[in-house]
């Protein structure tokens, strides 16, 4: 139902050995809301995603999705992880890619289901992918392949949705296209949106509320009471400018945010996240 | 002696049974190897199968289990080395480096040395008695069933390691899983092309049935078939040529087989009209 709690933190806590990512963050996040998390690079963004998909356990404080402690693999959870592009000799078309998000957990043999394809070509169809979805994917562009991994997230119509940096390279028709699903699910399907990026330029006309995070530091608000120069300067713990241009705004002297997004603080997360996989 | 009464042997008829077997096995996990950039750690799995070998050889005359252990020992060394590429590969490296001068050092100590050190890194597959390719048999339909098994969790977590994560599947788990299958496999392909040449049935096959689909049902069967092609076409031409080894004509199949899909690849690609992207619609 609209409005009632989806994601609930409670004081929590993240704390990596010495570093501290958030200390006593308290967020209610609703049905058919849409919270942008932003910050610098590095401040815990994607940890919050990781956190909310049951694969980070909090240092302190309480975390709840619909009601119960965060598990893996729940299905009532979509997930559109931080873009890479796909090896351009991966043999995948994007109609596995998408089928994948809906049983490819399950061990046992591959049994033919009509049940199956039909709802994998249905979320095909709703994000209008498919045109390409029986290409390679490696042959896609960025906004192709980013419109399957939507329909991937969306397929199991997931009751919370956690985008992580959903628009980046992505021009700005594919950008629109892909905000324009997100909200579609979020207004039709009343689902609650998390959605991590470090630009809240191209989403700010469908914020509802925002999530700044800086070096163990947050503070949750509308755009209009958290993006300016008294909050950001308090965060940051430097002078900051927050303008309005023309219905855009535009940050001044924020440490960290003016690098482009492929600077360090990325790397150093996603190398993070890498080897505590383990994958080979 | 032609061909026709060679395949009226009992040696040869064994031989092909087997190069057959191990063909589904690498035509199996082919694909997966080379999409998780795990043909450094296949060749290094290999190079150790000849050190285990080489002490299987000393210990207890035993090549072919001194090299199953060797081979299961490097991938779980491998397995638990995690993740970060540059750092994996050199690590398998130098453990490659190291196991290989072991190997040579071990082997050095043994009668016949020459011969088989060539049958070890060459391969040499006419000595497979009926008991050996029953287990063989057993082996390859393990592969099979626990491929078919981990085929769902395997295929995501290699493409997709994120987000099969987040949907439960244990990743590292299932890389570790892969990996002994890869050992396993590795061990056998090794009798018949030597553990210098695996590379050939593991890679060559998938790679070159990359070229030609998308479709990852397709990859693995196309795989399996140029793996076929390769092992039992190259066994095929030794006994005909028997003065050249049979990993020659093998990975000399395989490699003809892989530049015959780029080719066919393009005349694909040139002569399909490429479709256009699809227009965004603003609402």
């Amino acid at each position: 139902m609209a409005g009632d709690v989806a994601v609930s933190l409670r004081g929590a806590t993240l704390r990596f050995g010495a570093r501290v990512l958030w200390d006593g963050l308290d967020l209610d996040v609703r049905r058919g809301e849409l919270v942008a998390v932003l910050g610098p690079n590095g401040a815990g963004k994607t940890s919050l995603i990781r956190v909310l998909l049951g694969l980070q356990p909090l240092t302190a404080g309480e975390v709840l999705v619909n009601g119960r402690p965060p598990r893996r693999g729940d299905h009532a959870i979509g997930y559109v992880p931080q873009q890479k592009g796909f090896d351009r000799d991966l043999p995948l078309r994007g109609t596995d890619l998408v089928r994948l998000g809906l049983d490819g957990h399950r061990w046992g043999p591959v049994r033919p289901s009509r049940d199956a394809r039909r709802r994998v070509a249905a979320a095909i169809a709703a994000v209008g992918a498919t045109g390409y979805a029986d290409a390679p994917l490696g042959g896609l562009s960025g906004g192709e392949q980013q419109r399957l991994r939507i329909a991937q997230a969306l397929l199991a119509d997931p009751s919370v949705l956690l985008c992580d940096e959903p628009l980046l390279s992505l021009d700005l028709g594919h950008q629109q296209a892909v905000m324009t699903l997100i909200d579609r699910q979020r207004r039709e399907r009343e689902s609650a949106v998390l959605l991590v990026t470090h630009e809240i330029n191209p989403i700010l006309p469908l914020v509802d509320r925002v999530l700044y995070l800086v070096g163990g530091r947050s503070v949750v608000g509308t755009p209009d009471e958290v993006m300016t120069s008294e909050q950001l300067s308090d965060l940051y713990g430097a002078p900051v400018d927050v303008l309005r241009v023309r219905n855009r705004i535009v940050v001044v002297g924020a440490p960290d945010l003016e690098h482009d997004h492929l600077s360090g603080g990325h790397h150093h997360v996603e190398d993070e996240l890498r080897t505590q996989r383990g994958l080979l | 002696m032609g061909l026709s009464f060679y395949l009226h042997q009992a040696f040869a008829q064994h031989a092909l049974i087997a190069a057959a077997l191990i063909s589904v096995a690498c035509g199996l996990l082919g694909p997966f190897v080379v999409t998780r950039g795990a043909a450094f750690a296949v060749h290094g799995t290999a190079e150790l199968a000849f050190t285990g070998a080489a002490a299987g050889l000393l210990i207890s005359d035993d090549p072919v289990v001194g090299a199953l252990v060797g081979s299961v020992v490097v991938a779980t060394a491998i397995g638990l080395l995690g993740a970060r590429t540059r750092e994996r590969d050199s690590a398998i490296g130098v453990i490659l480096a190291f196991g290989l001068g072991l190997g040579v050092l071990l082997l050095g100590h043994y009668d016949g040395f020459a011969t088989e050190a060539t049958n070890i890194l060459f391969g040499y597959i006419y000595g497979v008695s009926t008991r050996q390719l029953l287990i063989l048999l057993i082996i390859v339909a393990i592969v099979i069933v626990l491929t078919a098994l981990m085929f769902r969790p395997l295929l995501f977590a290699s493409v997709d390691p994120e987000l099969a994560e987040a949907r439960g599947v244990p990743v590292r788990l299932v890389g570790l899983l892969f990996l002994y299958l890869l050992a396993v496999t590795v061990t056998e392909a090794a009798q018949i092309v030597g553990t210098l040449l695996v590379l050939s049935l593991t890679i060559t096959p998938a790679a070159a049935a990359q070229r030609l689909s998308a479709r990852p049902a397709v990859v693995m069967s196309l795989s399996v078939i140029f793996a076929m092609l390769a092992a039992d076409g190259g066994l095929v031409a030794n006994l005909q040529h028997p003065t050249v080894k049979a990993s020659v004509f093998v990975t000399f199949i395989s490699f003809g087989l892989y530049v015959l899909a780029r080719i066919a690849s393009l005349l694909m690609r040139h002569s399909r009209v490429h479709p256009e992207p699809a227009e965004v619609h603003h609402h």
